[in-house]
């Protein structure tokens, strides 16, 4: 099999620590007492819990339902009790907390009833439904729900690109995964074709994975449609999807569009493997391979229920002392956890536990020299230093106009950089702070058209209630003059009465009318206090602007 | 702390110790050719440049240890002294460098900040102030007979020399002869004629020419510096100079006595590579480049003095926004590299 390959642009040579974990078996991390599964393990809307607490649970039972196309549904790891629903600690950077379902095991991992799905037999669209409710997503790090990337929509999708580079440092989880379970991962490949009509099938993997494809390549042969398994040239981003898609067909995805657009879809190994499982043995996704990796004593590869706390994962491999810290994911893109408490998610490829000695601090930051090796490496093609001179400067239209939305945040160029600027940093600094502003833009926009309906409503409000007013008087008067023309009727003393009645009534509608300047008729003493606090509000009011000021003149 | 969490082996220092080491052959050659004068000025060039730079990294409240030993301002203090006249007197090398460091680099806001490239202010403005003692340059050992020891050549630049010993050693530099030789209605193969001039350029200067280029060449193979500017300020020399030789071959000098005038293969490798102040982008590095050849040769050809390099540099530094601007690379997936009312 000889395929032209073709070399993406930049890129970088990294050691690629991947020995330290793929010498040792998997091994299935036991049930752990507690697990605590997060409704948002995808993008998109996070799942609905269907639960409550106290109710008791089955293993894969589904405790939150996908809510939306763009979602997916959350499924008990193991079975036991549900202990609470509610905020807890996520893997997430921030380290805010997110919803999440706990739940207390019984030790009996006891299953709910599954059993496959004849997917043949179901329309596409009502497997992919299946699918969704089996919380399928992206295991290559997006976790962008399965279901949705299965429908091709209007268009062909004739080359269907499995995934295999995991070109990130120190992980080896798809490898492991290649290596021993190469025949599951081609039967969801086989789902996966018969949904997108796919008709070319390639498998990319790093070359640095030569078990991995040597596995790979024997179970193609005992499949009966053709499977082209590829060994790509290591180079970091090689495993990005637009980078694989280059270098497998020599195509590149237009800027702002999705690669279906060109025909081509791109799942990774684990998916495909999670398909597997979901539609021939009906286990939805409550696990995935982990790596740990790093600074402890058996760096290894784990089956790992979703829920579990990392902690249990690093006291499995060996905790050591030194730690300066826990990544989820690799060194080049992975997220610093805020704790080593939190669970493993769908998104959870790889534990990497930090050291000085692995990762010493980065040395001081030095201006940028424009040497441009940033933009040499870029596998966007993008400029990096002109993004950071905008992004560092505020001027976030010039670094959108540069593409900064179309970087992949890899790293290569804080990786080459001889002035160590935390580069991507910037990055994700200036495009949160895009979002941010068009979120407050469209605010002030609903604001003022709130304001402006307001107005409106008031000055409408203002008008009926003089109308109604108006017709008040007008009745009264009228009726005034009709008892006045009756005296027959009415005595002396009514008319009288009548009289004064009106006359209160002018006097009211007067006072009325003065009420806004009820504070006119004020005693001194009274009026001062009055003033004081006016004059208070108004220093207060000028201090909170000052620093707003300042903040728009800032260049 | 943010991803990414390792980092390449790469440097500021690294990468300013690299041309420092690339300037070595240059000046070999230069000690071997002229005497060792140059090291004279090296030393006090880099003297003054670090102090200027201290003194100016406190004044503007910076930690002074990381910026000084990133050591860029040595690298401007080299590329000065190399352009300089090996026995111009000490305060012409004090001042130039003062001004390259203090106003050039630290007044526009220091490492990667200046526009100009620093070493270029300073020179241009020693060329425009003092132009008589910019222009004395010391023959080559070969024709002068006069060989200094490193006291003597102390000697000339800290002004204890009588006249006489100066004299003795000064001569007219090849493009100074050039120049005087067509303002004298001579023609190119007249003038050639005379001992100053050697193989293809100056006698000894090609030599000291050729080992600039050996020292770019290192640069360049170690991917501290891309070909591009290089190679297009050489295509502009050799072909702006080739265009007007083929033209008129009486009234202006051969290109390849343009290439191997030092200056230009100085320039070409050290000088307008300066990243800082240079163009970022491909497509610009070759229009810089380029450029800057072209102008070299105008400027040698019609200007008021005899090397251009100085200014064709800084005037194309003055152009690079605007090359940067409108020479935004397509990015991945094709989009142009700049766009106009961002589609966000
Ligand atoms: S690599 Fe660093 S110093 Fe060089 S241009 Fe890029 S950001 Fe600037
Ligand atoms: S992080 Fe962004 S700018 Fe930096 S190399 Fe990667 S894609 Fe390019």
């Amino acid at each position: 099999m000889t395929r032209v390959l073709h070399r993406f642009k930049g890129g970088v040579h990294l050691p690629d620590h991947k020995a330290e974990s793929n010498g040792r078996p998997i091994h299935a991390a036991p049930v752990p007492r507690q697990l605590v599964i997060p409704l948002r393990q995808h993008i998109g809307n996070p799942a609905r819990p269907v639960v409550e607490v106290g109710q008791q649970v089955l293993k894969g039972q589904i405790i939150a339902e996908a809510d939306g196309y763009i979602s997916a549904a959350v499924h008990a790891s193991s079975s036991g009790t549900v202990t609470a629903i509610g905020p807890a600690l996520v893997p997430h950077v921030s380290g805010l907390p997110d919803d999440c379902i706990t739940i207390e095991t019984d030790g009996r991992d006891a299953w709910i009833d599954h059993a496959p799905i004849d997917y043949q037999a179901l329309a596409p669209a009502d497997l992919r439904m299946r699918l969704r409710d089996m919380g399928l997503a992206g295991l290559g790090g997006a976790v962008f729900p399965s279901a949705v990337k299965l429908d091709p929509g209007a268009h062909a999708c004739p080359t269907l690109i499995v995934n295999g580079g995991e070109c990130e440092p120190w992980i080896t989880c798809d490898d492991l995964l290649m290596r021993t379970r190469a025949d599951e991962i081609l039967q969801g490949v086989r789902v996966m074709r018969h949904l997108l009509g796919s008709t070319e099938i390639l498998v990319g993997i790093e070359d640095n994975k030569p078990e991995a494809i040597a596995a790979m390549q024997a179970a193609a042969a005992g499949f009966d449609f053709a499977v082209e398994v590829i060994a790509v040239p290591t180079i970091y981003p090689a495993g990005g999807a637009k980078q694989m898609i280059e270098t497998l067909t020599g195509r590149q995805v237009p800027s702002g569009k999705l690669s279906t657009d060109i025909g081509i879809q791109v799942f990774n190994v684990g998916t495909a493997y999670a398909l597997a499982r979901a539609v021939f043995h009906g286990e939805p996704l409550i696990s995935r391979l982990v790596t740990v990796t790093g600074h402890v004593l058996r760096p290894q590869n784990f089956e790992v229920l979703i829920g579990t706390p990392m902690q249990r994962l690093i006291d499995l491999a060996g905790d050591r002392d030194g730690a300066t810290g826990v990544l989820m994911g690799g060194p080049m893109m992975g997220m610093p956890m805020p704790s080593s408490e939190v669970p493993v998610v769908k998104a959870t490829n790889c534990i990497l536990v930090k050291s000085d000695a692995l990762f010493p601090p980065l040395p001081a930051m030095l201006p940028c020299i424009r040497c441009t090796r940033c933009a040499d490496v870029c596998p966007a093609e993008l400029q990096p230093q002109e993004l950071f001179r905008f992004a560092k400067a505020g001027d976030f239209g010039r670094a959108q106009e540069y593409h900064l939305f179309d970087c992949i945040e890899c790293g290569c160029c804080s990786y080459v950089c001889p002035s160590h600027i935390p580069l991507v940093d910037y990055y994700r600094y200036a495009k949160s702070e895009i979002w941010a502003r068009e979120r407050e833009k469209r605010a002030a926009d609903l604001a003022r058209a709130r304001h402006e309906f307001r107005l409106f409503r008031l000055e409408r409000e203002k008008k009926e209630k003089a109308e109604k007013l108006a017709a008040k008087a007008q009745a009264k008067r009228a009726e005034l003059a009709a008892e006045a023309a009756a005296p027959g009727a009415t005595g002396e003393a009514d008319a009288k009465k009548a009289l004064i009645a009106a006359a209160l009534a002018r006097a009211q509608a007067k006072k009325a009318e003065v009420a806004p300047k009820n504070i006119d008729q004020l005693p001194p003493d009274k009026q001062r206090e009055i003033e004081e606090i006016e004059a208070r509000r108004a220093k207060i009011r000028e201090l909170a602007r000052q620093p707003l000021e300042t903040d728009e003149t800032k260049p | 702390m943010p991803a990414p969490f390792v980092i390449d082996h790469s440097s500021v220092t690294q990468v300013m110790a690299w041309v420092l080491v690339a300037l070595l052959p240059g000046i070999a050659a230069h000690v071997w050719l002229f005497g060792p004068g140059i090291l004279v000025t090296l030393a006090l060039a880099t003297v003054t440049a670090v102090v200027a730079e201290a003194a100016m990294l406190k004044a503007r409240g910076y930690p002074v240890r990381p910026f000084l030993t990133d050591l860029s301002a040595i690298v401007t203090a080299w590329l000065l002294a190399l352009c300089l006249p090996s026995l111009a007197p000490w305060w012409l090398i004090v001042t130039g460098t003062l001004f390259a460091i203090v106003v050039a680099k630290h007044l526009y806001g220091g490492l990667g900040q200046n526009v100009f490239n620093p070493a270029m202010v300073g020179y241009a403005v020693l060329l425009i102030s003092f132009p008589v003692q910019m222009t004395s340059w010391p023959g080559p050992l070969a024709l002068t007979g006069t060989p200094l020891s490193l006291a003597d050549s102390a000697a000339i630049i800290f002004g204890g020399a009588p006249k006489a010993v100066l004299d003795a050693v000064t001569m007219a530099t090849p493009l100074d002869t050039l120049r005087t030789g067509l303002l004298q209605q001579h023609t190119v193969d007249e003038i050639m004629t005379q001992p100053i001039f050697g193989h293809v350029g100056g006698a000894g200067f090609e030599w000291l020419a050729g080992a600039f280029l050996a020292g770019g060449l290192v640069l360049w193979a170690l991917r501290i510096i891309s070909w591009r500017v290089p190679l297009a300020f050489l295509a502009g020399v050799w072909l702006a100079a080739g265009f007007l030789h083929f033209f008129d071959a009486g009234r202006y000098g051969a290109p390849w006595f343009h290439l191997f005038a030092p200056s230009v293969m100085l320039g070409a490798f050290f000088i307008a590579t300066d990243p800082v102040s240079g163009s970022t982008t491909p497509l610009g590095k070759l229009i810089f480049g380029f450029g800057a050849g072209v102008l070299t040769i105008i400027i040698r050809t019609w200007g008021g003095y005899p090397d251009g390099v100085a200014f064709a540099v800084l005037l194309m530094n003055v152009a690079v926004p605007l090359i940067d601007q409108y020479t935004q690379p397509r990015i991945y997936g094709g989009a142009p590299g700049r766009e106009k009312g961002s589609s966000r």
